[in-house]
């Protein structure tokens, strides 16, 4: 119970801090909304909905790196991260609370960018809205864990997208195949395994992120 | 409490602490002095286990939550208030009453009516007093304190004085400062690093 109350404890903080500063979720909508306008007109006329679904996910993909980008930046500045080190709280929670955190602001996006993308593009049915959430889950565990690796770097915004990319490219596969494909379930199912063996690999990897 | 032998610490080709071997029984007051660059940092972050030795070992003989640490940035969030700030470590200390400990150190170090200032806000030395709360909020068993009178001014370099005054001898202090003089009356424990 201590674990989950350090985690709520740290996910109301970011929560907190980005209702005050607004310096990530405003951004990451404008990013989005303009990125699915450029796709609109970037897409020829009559290309296949399989096509604008792709696209849906390079936006969702590129927009969350956006906001991966920044997630340890109140930590990053004041070394607020070593404070939370030193607490006597699992360091694994600093992850979870970081993760779900960047879940809300994530689900935040989709609340923009579904709807848009229905606009301009074509309807949205559930598997896609079911593969959205469930590649958030995976997008907040690696990139959360991914981002705290880069942080600690000079290179950060180099290094980020450099690892986050090609570890992004199942999630893509996997949401894009639960929206078009007649059998939606298996890629649903290929996305929550997914999930699940890296919020595994995360959680038992992120002591070692932040220890020296 | 603390234990080092041959206790060394190098950032690749570079030697941040000469081997040093150390002893700290429970209740002391260490004074670590040196010129810059001598390891005065590397040894306190060493001590708070937020950097790992090179070569040798240490022990430190307290669990991580009876520690508190004081650095030389203020490990807080700028965005928070003072009491916010305080109040999200005194959760994950899990302080008793956190509350009223969050509002006598306020009052103890001048920051009450600056409470709900955004750290960001705060002078330097305003900063300094705040991590100086952080630091002390669990009433720690080991404290760490590196450089702890910067950029205090008068006022509160004499609260710092008096708080580490009471904690002498009921608790284990390791302090780094410049000015040893400062701290001279309650040292039990020298330590000069080359």
């Amino acid at each position: 119970m201590t674990f989950l109350a350090d985690v709520a404890t740290l996910a109301r903080k970011d929560l907190r801090l980005e209702l005050r500063a607004r310096d990530t979720l405003p951004a990451m909508l404008l990013f989005v909304v303009s990125t699915l306008v450029v796709f609109r007109f970037a897409l020829p006329e009559g290309a296949d909905d399989v096509a604008a679904q792709g696209l849906l996910w390079v936006a969702l993909v590129f927009t969350a790196l956006l906001g991966l980008a920044r997630a340890w930046a109140p930590e990053r500045e004041g070394g607020a991260l070593e404070g939370l080190v030193l607490a006597p709280t699992d360091r694994s929670a600093i992850w979870l609370g970081k993760s779900a955190a960047v879940f809300i602001f994530l689900c935040a996006l989709d609340a923009v960018a579904l709807p848009a993308f229905a606009l301009f593009f074509a309807p949205v049915n559930l598997s896609t809205v079911a593969g959205v959430l469930l590649a958030n889950l995976g997008i907040c565990a690696i990139g959360t864990l991914l981002a705290a690796m880069a942080a600690a770097s000079r290179t950060r915004e180099l290094i980020l997208p450099l690892l986050f990319l090609p570890l992004a490219i199942p999630l893509v596969v996997g949401g894009v195949g639960a929206g078009v494909s007649a059998e939606p379930a298996r890629f649903l199912a290929f996305l929550g395994l997914y999930d699940g063996v890296f919020a595994i690999l995360c959680w038992a990897s992120f002591e070692y992120v932040v220890s020296e | 409490m603390i234990s080092a032998r041959a206790l060394e610490k190098r950032y690749g080709r570079k030697r941040a602490l000469r081997p040093l071997d150390l002893d700290v029984a429970s209740g002391s007051f260490l004074v670590v002095t040196g010129a810059n660059g001598s390891g005065k940092t590397t040894l306190l972050r060493l001590l708070a286990g937020l950097a790992a030795p090179s070569r040798g070992t240490l022990e430190v003989a307290v669990d991580r939550g009876r520690l508190g640490y004081l650095g030389h940035e203020a490990l807080v969030y700028r965005e928070l208030t003072a009491l916010e700030n305080l109040d999200l470590y005194g959760r994950l200390y899990r302080v008793p009453e956190r509350r009223e400990r969050i509002g006598m150190l306020l009052e103890r170090f001048g920051l009450w009516e600056a409470r709900g200032e955004r750290a960001s806000a705060l002078s330097r030395g305003m900063l300094q007093r705040l991590a100086l709360c952080r630091a002390l909020l669990h009433d720690p068993d080991l404290l760490v304190l590196d450089e702890p009178f910067t950029a205090l001014d008068v006022q509160g370099a004499a609260l710092l004085d008096h708080q580490l005054a009471e904690l002498r001898g009921t608790r284990t202090v390791v302090v780094s400062t410049h000015e040893p003089e400062r701290v001279q009356r309650l040292a039990s424990a020298r330590l000069a690093l080359t």
